[in-house]
């Protein structure tokens, strides 16, 4: 198991490394990050120079490479372009931010996608099992962006009909949030529509695959052996059924927490996160590639170790697995 | 196995009582008829005896169309995205306004049928119903190129990985690896951006540029088992070439999953393309595209909520068919189904 697990993350490493080179040099020739600045008149011609020599864009693209990976490594991604920014200083900001969104939402769909599907599983073909096939094909067939978009204008009607203020529509805190209690409701108070937005779209996904996986163990033959020993049918949905139905859902949610780092690119730009997401979209409007570049390697690199969470979660729960 | 005779006739439900003697024996260990036993179901064989049986050939292709043509929610959406399309392809006959005509009488205007704006107006008096059937059709003409094109290299991967094994299908596999560890949409907003987005074409060249990994994957699979079959041994015993097993013999056998998954492909690249658009890195204007028409109309959503709602919900309408015929293709096209769905 340990010599499997060294293996996978070794050759991980020579992936890593080639992906790198690709999107840097992919980003690094087909625009020019300065030609904008070039453009305007009164721009001070020197100082084009001086970040051309700075962040050596005139070298060629693997001199450039190795001068970025001298960054990343001693410098924690060294400086942007514009503005001569330490990245890293941005991303300490912002992964928390995205972890608290991501992470809530993660837990909730997990939770509402468990029950969902055992419950359909278990009375399959019922009305509740219809509802929710209905309900996660619509899920499933929502664009993110618009879900949420309708979740801000329903809310925001509310709040100029009948100036209630249930939850707000955009950034993480208000201007003044307070401390102690009052910070936290503010706080949930900005996240229950990102939440709920990335909520609706997981559970859709999730709560198939439960159903799913619940439906193959209760057809089993183990189960029909525990019902005929004379269990309840709780104990033989609880006890033995439920906790092997869970191992494909596991794995699942262990792969998703790669992608978590991240962040939900489309919800955190709709509700102005200041989030992993939000900072690659500006990173992006810029065109500058080291803050991209920073953020692709590190949402590779937790998708890299989600992926071995997953195996390792599935040789652990499933004893049928054995990694040689 | 896929060619044998079966009698036409629906109400065995398709076990398809035959008259070779294989599936007699069958018949008999399913324990439905008993030779010499006086049931009613040896009368009824009497009876057929007497009467001469009708023997129609059904390949597995009949059958699945069969099964398809039964499956009610599959059929349902079809003739629901079939409209839709058609709703785009003739938007120019179709829409009461050209894309970009401004209405300057009707400005601002909820949905009404006065003026024919049945999806309202915005603030430049531009007609939305207008606006989303031109939209449905750049969405689905983009969808389309992407699947296809996805389809082709995917298969083309995964069939030589899949054929070949060893070092070609080791180097293409770890290749397919290497995109599938890259977070998607980031990579795809990222190619955009550089290269540039802005014209359909080359938003579906960039989509389908990540989308062929799933496919790749899964021809890789099915080629890998047939090419252990029997009939491929055949094949190669009588002298075919590498291309010809792979494009006469056993492509056909891995068509059911590609079909199945490149239905899936186009659902899936309606989704990211509007996402795209709507972020501004897709299908600029003034070609309308429907994520584009949500993130045009999100200025002024929260007075004239229509600019929104409207091009969502075609969106979702169109993903929601397009699965809808994605799951009863894959319930039709399994070969292990014998029964036709009621």
């Amino acid at each position: 198991m340990l010599t499997y697990i060294l293996r996978r993350f070794l050759y991980s490493i020579p992936v890593l490394v080639a992906a790198s080179f690709l999107i840097f040099a992919f980003t690094v020739t087909t625009a020019d990050p300065l030609s904008e600045l070039k453009q305007v008149r009164n721009v001070n011609q020197n100082a084009i120079a001086l970040i051309t020599k700075e962040k050596h864009l005139d070298k060629p693209v693997i001199v450039r490479y190795g001068y970025w990976v001298r960054d990343a490594v001693t410098d924690k991604f060294g400086t942007t372009i514009f503005g001569d920014r330490p990245i890293w200083d941005d991303l300490k900001r912002v992964i928390p931010n995205t972890l608290q969104l991501l992470l809530a939402a993660e837990i909730f769909s997990v939770l509402f996608a468990i029950i969902i599907g055992v419950y359909s599983a278990i009375r399959q073909y019922s009305v509740f099992d219809y509802l929710a096939t209905s309900f996660s094909f619509l899920g499933l067939a929502v664009p993110v962006f618009w879900l949420a978009l309708i979740l801000q204008v329903v809310v925001t009607n509310i709040f100029l009909k009948w100036d209630i203020r249930i939850f707000y529509t955009a950034q993480l805190s208000s201007v003044d949030p307070g401390h102690g209690f009052h910070f936290f409701v503010d706080r949930v108070q900005h996240l229950v529509l990102p939440v709920t937005t990335l909520v609706v779209v997981n559970v859709a996904g999730y709560s198939r695959y439960m159903r799913a996986s619940m439906l193959e163990v209760i057809n089993s033959d183990y189960v029909r052996t525990a019902r005929a020993k004379g269990l309840t049918e709780r104990r033989t949905i609880m006890k033995h059924a439920f906790r092997n139905a869970l191992i494909p859902l596991t794995t699942l949610v262990a792969l998703d927490l790669g992608l978590l780092f991240g962040g939900a690119i489309i919800t955190e730009t709709i509700f102005a996160l200041d989030g992993m997401g939000l900072y690659f979209i500006h990173a992006l409007d810029d065109g500058d590639p080291y803050p991209l570049m920073a953020w692709l390697m590190i949402t590779a690199v937790m998708i890299v170790i989600g992926n071995l969470i997953a195996d390792i979660a599935y040789g652990f729960l499933d004893p049928r697995i054995r990694y040689e | 196995m896929s060619n044998q005779p079966h009698i036409a006739d629906d109400h065995v439900d398709g076990f398809g009582r035959s008259s070779s003697l294989e599936d007699a024996r069958e018949t008999h260990a399913g324990g439905i008829v008993l030779p010499g036993e006086p049931t009613h179901a040896a009368a009824d064989t009497d009876a057929i005896y007497e009467h001469g049986v009708d023997i129609k050939a059904r390949s597995h292709w009949a059958y699945a169309r069969k099964r398809f043509l039964r499956h009610r929610l599959a059929m349902g959406s079809l003739i629901v995205l079939i409209v839709i399309l058609l709703c785009g392809v003739f938007a120019d006959r179709i829409a009461p306004y050209s894309y970009d005509q401004l209405d300057l009488t009707n400005i601002a205007s909820p949905p009404t049928t006065e003026g024919h704006h049945y999806f309202g107006t915005d603030l430049l008096g531009r007609d939305y119903f207008s606006r989303v059937l031109f939209g449905i059709r750049t969405s689905a003409r983009v969808a389309f190129i992407v699947a296809i094109l996805a389809v082709i290299i995917g298969t083309a991967i995964g069939a030589v990985a899949g054929y070949f094994k060893g070092w070609p299908d080791n180097l293409l596999m770890r290749f397919t690896d290497l995109v599938l560890t890259l977070p998607g949409l980031a990579v795809l907003l990222v190619a955009a951006r550089f290269l540039g987005g802005g014209s359909q074409y080359r938003v579906a060249i960039i989509l389908s540029l990540l989308f062929w990994t799933g496919l790749a994957r899964l021809v890789r699979g099915t080629f890998l088992s047939l090419r252990e079959k029997e009939f491929v041994e055949a094949a190669k015993a009588s002298g075919s070439g590498d291309f010809r097993i792979m494009v006469r013999h056993m492509l056909p056998n891995s068509l059911g999953p590609i079909i199945v998954s490149a239905t899936l492909l186009v659902a899936a690249a309606i989704l990211v393309e509007s996402a795209l658009s709507y972020l501004g890195f897709g299908i600029a204007p003034p070609t309308p595209a429907l994520g584009q028409l949500i993130s045009e109309g999100q200025q002024n959503m929260l007075t004239m909520w229509w600019l929104v709602t409207f091009p969502g919900l075609t969106i979702t309408l169109m993903v929601l068919c397009i699965n809808f015929i994605g799951d009863g293709l894959r319930d039709a096209l399994d070969p292990t189904q014998r029964r036709i769905r009621a």
